[in-house]
Order: structure tokens, then sequence, then C-alpha cells
């Protein structure tokens, strides 16, 4: 079959598609975003009626996709790492559950935070709900790991973990595709019991996870994937996992590493291959993107144990992501002296684009936080997020998808007057639904601010959840209706939308004020669409 | 055979147009292609770059190690001296001179240019005006590129290739307006390097 140039998370997409995939459900987040954006767009997979959609958030995806599973039809979820927090509840309980038809929980790490707000690194998830975990160090094995999760799943009857990361997610390189296989049919799990997990059965699938231990080890030990590479010089054996393998090799041009390797991509790590190079060896380096885990495993706390160094005795930096050139110092190769950045050179921050609503409603919101002085605006994840920066500077917290209502809460219960938080249409259908519900629950006095620019905008427009329902949400919820405003965000309207915000916030109570005009992005991307299909009409 | 690129631009200036046109002639040439991407945040107005490794051989790091890249092709000014500790001692750099000001402290543009002067290996030139010449400012990075391509190791009938099709499907129109800013942008660099 000819080669395709995919990014990795495409390459997972195709492959999930080739491997009889059922249903695939995600929430946007970056680098996980284009894997669903694959499916939804491709013509296989709606020819072969896979189920991808848009969820409402990971957690929600994370319990279709096992809902798929039970009926014995493959599924996979796609969530960025910090979207694997909203779903962890979903994810370390389907470890107990175990699979019918097989399941991956597909996650993508953001080491050095380049669209996000920390650098977890998922594979302490995944040990710590005992499944799985494959790696991939480039596209190719992407593609071929997906093929593998979901049969590793079927075969254990356990969900799969395919950890990436934004570099491998966001980098294009050619695939070779394998033939398609059929979707399962629908066939019930044989215990119909296996999926209910009150005290007593979760126990035993408890025990019958713990059991299959070995078996995960004995596997990683067989798998293709984690590879022992004989070297000469057995002064240092180097244990590279994932991506982190390619940089090594990168630093050897003729691919020959002196020192002997062994290339991890699958866990539980494959013990056999770890004792022989330490044995082997005088001392270990270890190479890997993310937390020091696998030093962390081998090191122990006392460190008793030949020399081994990584990111925690300083040999690599401690945080961030990995390049050949962090590995090349860290193999003592020598660093030449290199052209240095102009210092006229500026930072060029992400900035609101020409016409977004967003600044519109930012004016408005500084002006009248004014009157009561600055730090009193809980703020959410997405495009809005960017109005921490200057000239608005307007936002005093970012923390987790839904932590503006909540915290405004929380400040306004500890007295802080006016508490307004300023969250995403999207991100308010995501996670701040519940905590509104508190706040009306309380009586808590909080002015919350939905920006509705009618998309999840930070990700690139997919569909908002929220769409056309914020108002009754907020209804049902129990926001009085005299206190649900909906304003345009157009400087024509600044003083009638000043007028609003200070209203509301002077109101001892919950107000909900739905700042509502379309994303540019989206508007532009339609508008153009809307003039292509003219011009197409005009020619027939 | 092997040629590493640094593409650089401000988020929205179409620098995955031009390494997409690459990535396509790349493998038309049957290279050992990998191209990392920046996605997310760094898209809404932010600087943003690529890395382009194309190779007749298997190719193991998707980031160009620092001092290593052939080239740096940049659709702005300012922006193409960021990647500076990327590029090879006696690399090239070529760049679009017309700045993109989104932010208030950009540097003086006697200064900047200055520095990309100071360059021994440089190619220069105002691509946004060639490309309102040849019918729309959208082509400046296609005449970017075109500055580019005699430092590309790949038959320049197939970046022409690479365009036919990529912006077949967008009608014949934007064919001619990407083909013609290439060549325009192509001839200019032969000029400057006589």
């Amino acid at each position: 079959m000819q080669k395709m140039s995919l990014l990795g998370d495409e390459a997972i997409a195709q492959a999930a598609i080739d491997a009889g995939m059922s249903g695939m459900y995600a929430y946007p987040g970056t680098p996980s975003t284009e894997i669903n954006e694959y499916v939804l767009a491709s013509r296989e997979a709606r020819e072969k009626g896979i189920v991808a959609s848009w969820c409402a958030n990971e957690k929600t995806a994370a319990e279709s996709a096992l809902g798929v599973s039970y009926t014995g039809k493959r599924a996979m979820t796609c969530m960025k790492h910090v979207g694997l927090n909203v779903a962890a509840d979903a994810f370390v309980n389907s470890s107990i559950t175990g699979a019918n038809g097989g399941i991956i929980f597909l996650v993508a790490d953001d080491p050095s935070m380049h669209s996000s707000q920390n650098e977890q690194d998922s594979r302490f998830y995944g040990k710590f709900a005992m499944i799985p975990i494959l790696e991939p160090s480039n596209q190719q094995e992407a593609y071929d790991m997906v093929h593998y999760g979901f049969d590793l799943s079927e075969k254990f009857q356990v969900p799969v973990m395919i950890r990436i990361t934004t570099r491998l997610a966001h980098s294009r390189s050619a695939v070779a595709r394998k033939p398609a296989r059929e979707q399962n049919k629908l066939g019930l799990p044989g215990n119909l019991r296996q999926f209910v997990l009150l005290p007593g059965i979760a126990r035993k699938q408890y025990q019958a996870l713990v059991d299959n231990q070995p078996r995960f080890v004995e596997e990683s030990e067989q798998s293709a994937f984690n590879t022992y590479i004989s070297g000469k010089d057995h002064k240092m054996g180097i244990i590279a996992c994932g991506l982190a393998y390619n940089y090594l090799m990168e630093n050897y041009p003729d691919r020959k590493v002196p020192y002997p390797v062994v290339k991890v991509a699958q866990y539980p790590l494959p013990e056999k291959h770890i004792r022989k190079i330490y044995e082997e060896c005088d001392s270990l380096m270890i190479l890997e993107e993310g937390y020091p885990i696998v030093e962390e495993m081998i090191r122990g706390l006392l460190n008793l144990s030949k020399p081994i160094k990584g990111r925690l005795d300083g040999t690599l930096p401690r945080t961030g992501e990995l390049n050949p050139n962090i590995v090349g110092a860290a193999l003592g190769m020598p660093q030449e002296g290199t052209l240095e950045i102009p210092s006229l050179v500026a930072a060029r921050p992400p900035s609101f684009c020409a016409g977004c609503p967003h600044i519109d409603s930012f004016i408005g919101l500084n002006e009248v936080i004014e009157t009561y002085g600055k730090g009193r605006v809980f703020s959410d994840i997405g495009c809005y997020t960017l109005s921490a920066t200057p000239p608005y500077e307007s936002i005093n917290s970012c923390v987790d998808m839904g932590a503006s209502i909540t915290m405004a809460k929380g400040a306004a219960d500890a007295g802080l007057v006016p508490a307004v938080a300023v969250i995403g249409d999207s991100t308010f259908t995501h996670s701040g639904m519940t905590g509104l519900l508190d706040a009306v629950n309380s009586k808590s006095n909080i002015t919350v601010i939905i920006l509705d620019n009618a998309t999840t905008g930070m990700t690139g427009g997919q569909p908002s959840a929220a769409l056309g329902k914020i108002e009754q949400i907020c209804k049902g919820l129990g926001v009085e209706e005299d206190h649900i405003r909906v304003i345009k965000p157009l400087r024509r309207n600044h003083e009638e939308n000043v007028k609003v915000l200070r209203e509301e916030m002077e109101y001892n109570g919950v107000s909900v004020i739905i700042p509502r005009r379309e994303c540019v992005q989206t508007l532009n991307k339609r508008m153009r669409e809307k003039f292509k299909e003219k011009a197409k009409a005009a020619g027939k | 055979m092997k040629i590493d690129i640094i593409l650089a631009g401000v988020g929205g200036q179409g620098i995955l147009s031009i390494a997409a046109t690459i990535g396509y002639a790349a493998v038309e040439a049957g290279l050992h292609l990998k191209q990392a991407e920046v996605h997310g945040m760094s898209q809404r107005g932010g600087d943003v770059q690529s890395h382009m490794r194309l190779s007749d051989q298997e190719i193991a790091s998707d980031l160009i190690p620092k001092g290593q890249a052939d080239l740096i092709i940049s659709v702005e000014p300012m922006e193409s001296l960021r990647y500076l500790p990327y590029l090879k001692k006696d690399g090239w750099l070529i760049t679009n001179t017309k700045p993109f000001i989104n932010i208030s402290n950009y540097p003086d543009e006697e200064k900047l240019m200055a520095e990309i002067k100071a360059l021994p290996n440089h190619i220069a030139l105002d691509a946004d005006s060639v490309a309102s010449e040849l019918g729309s400012v959208k082509a400046a990075n296609m005449v970017v590129l075109g500055a580019a391509s005699p430092f590309i190791n790949i038959d320049f009938e197939k970046l022409e290739n690479a365009i036919r099709t990529l912006f077949g499907r967008k009608g014949e129109e934007l064919v001619t307006l990407n083909l013609n800013a290439l060549n325009t942008g192509r001839k200019f660099s032969m000029e400057a390097q006589k």
C-alpha cells in the first residue's frame, strides 16, 4: 500500500480506522485534537459507519468509549494530558471493569507546556491504573501500535494507554498502512456482571488485574517495540524511552551507539532487558520524555545501585522537552558554539485575533473592575486566557477547566466583592455547569461571564456543546431569569455593555452575563465556504 | 543527500503551505521526510516555526539539532533571526523583508535589516510587494519559497508540480498565481547570487 505523509495524530486516527474501531470520542485539547478531526473528516470512516464525536468533556468521552467496549466493539478516546485528570475516574475504574471490545486511551502529553498549564506525565496514570502503556517513538510506530494496542486490549480484556507527546503528535512523516480489519460484531460481555463494580465484584476484578501484572511484563519482554541493542562499550548502558530514542540516534550519524541500548516503547518495563543492561554495564543513563518515572523506578529511593544518570542527577534538565542537543550534551558530545539570537529580536506571544469578540468583552470588563480595584476576576482555559497578557491584564486565575466559577464562589464565600468568573461557552458545558449549580444552591454573590463565541476556539474551532443552550442551562440550574443578560460585544455597544456588567456586579447573588458574538476565525471559515458554494452553484 | 530547513513566521502567515509544498515535492523525489509543526496556542499571532528534514537516509529526530540547519526560510524578517542558533555557519537565510507588526516593541526596521545583511549568506526580498504585483499578497509565502528553491536540492519542476497538486482544487487562478510567485522569487534569488 502507498505510504501516507501523516502527523503522529493523523497516523493514530488512520490506524484506528484501519484497525476496526467502531467509535471515537474526544474533547479537543492540544496536542490531541487532530486525531478526532481526522476521523471526522475521513470519508473512509464515514463509509465504515464509524461514530466519531466531540463530547462535552473527556470524562463523558471516556465513558462512551467504555460503553462501546462493553458491546464488544473497539473504541478509542483521545485527550490531552490534563484531560485525563477530568477522565481519571472513568480511566482508573475501567482498568478494574476491564474491557470487552478493545479500548485505547490515547493521551497526548505536552512537555515544555507549549499549550498547557503543566507537563504531567501520563505514564504515571497508566502505571497507577496498572494497565499496559505504549509509547511510540515515531509516526509508523504510532500507527502500528494502535493495531497492536487493540489486540492487546482484547487479549487481556484490559484498557490500553497510548502515550504520545506534542512533538510526535504534530510532526509529519511517511506511514505505511496495514490491511484494514473488519469491525467487531456486537457481543455482550460473557459475564454480565463484569462491569458492575460493587465491592464484591470489584475485589475479584481487581485481583484479576493484579494477577495479570506479570503477564503484562512478559508481553513487554516479548514485544517487538522493546528492543535490546548490543554495544561494545560497557562503561554505560542507555535506556531510551519513546521519542528520546530518536534524539539518542541523532547524535550518532551512522546510527551505531557504542553502548548497549534498551529501547523502551511498551510498559510495564521489560524486566529482562533492564536486568541484562544493568548487569552488563557499569552505569546507566535514562533518557525519557516527561517526568523521570523510569529513572525513579530503577534508582529507587535510596539510590543504592550503580550510578544512574538522568533527569534526577542533573545530567539532563529536570523539566521540559528533550531535543538532540540536550541528549548530546548528556552523552558528552562536544556542543559547538552556534550563532546567537540578536538582542533586538522581541518576544511575540500569542494574542487575540483582529476583531475577536473577547477584545470588546475585556475592555468593558476592565472599565467596570477599575471601580473596585484589580484582582477580582477568576478565569478559565481558552482563548480568553490571553487576556492575562498586556494590554488587558484582566484576569487573575487560570487553573483547570471550570475552575473560574467555583473559585469565584469560594472567594465570594470568603467575602470578596465582587467575585467575577470568566469562562468560555465550551468550557462552561465541559466543567462549569456543576459549579454554577453550587453557587445557585448556596446563593453565592458571583458574577459569571460566559463568553459565547459559538465554538471551541483555541483548539481550532470545533463545535461547542453549549451552542444555543446556555440561557436554558442557566435557567435550569436556577439562575434567576432577570439576572441572565445577553450582550453583544462590539465597540459601538461599549457603554451599554459596561452598564449591564456594572448592574450585575452590583447585584447580590448569582448573575450570568453572556457576551455573544461568533469567533472571527469560524466566521471567516464559514463565509469562505459559503462563498465557495455560491461560486460552485453559479458555475453549474 | 540531506537537507534541514527551519521555516519561520507568525501564526497565520502560511508557513505550513510552504512546508506542504516542499514536503509533497520531497515525497515525489523519493526522499525521507520529517516535519515538526507548531499547532495550538502560538497559532494565535505568536511566533511559529517548523523543522523540516529531508534525507535519502532514514531520519532519526523530528527536531533539527542546533547549528545544523542548511536553510532558514522566513516569511517575516524579525522571525528569520529568532532561529539563528539552528543555522549552520555556512547556511543560508532567506527571508521576506516585510515586517508583521503585532507587538508594541517591534525593533527598529533599519537595525533589523542591518542584522540580516550582516549575515554572509542571505537573500532578502519584499515578498509582499512582489506578490501584490502578481495579483495577491497571499502568495508572498510562495515568493519566499521560490527565493529559497535554488538552495533546496529537489528538481524545481517537482516544486511546481506540488503547487499544481496542492492548489489544484482551489482553482486554476490560484495555481497560476502561486506558480508565478514561485518563479519570480526564484529569479530574484538567482540574480542576487550572481
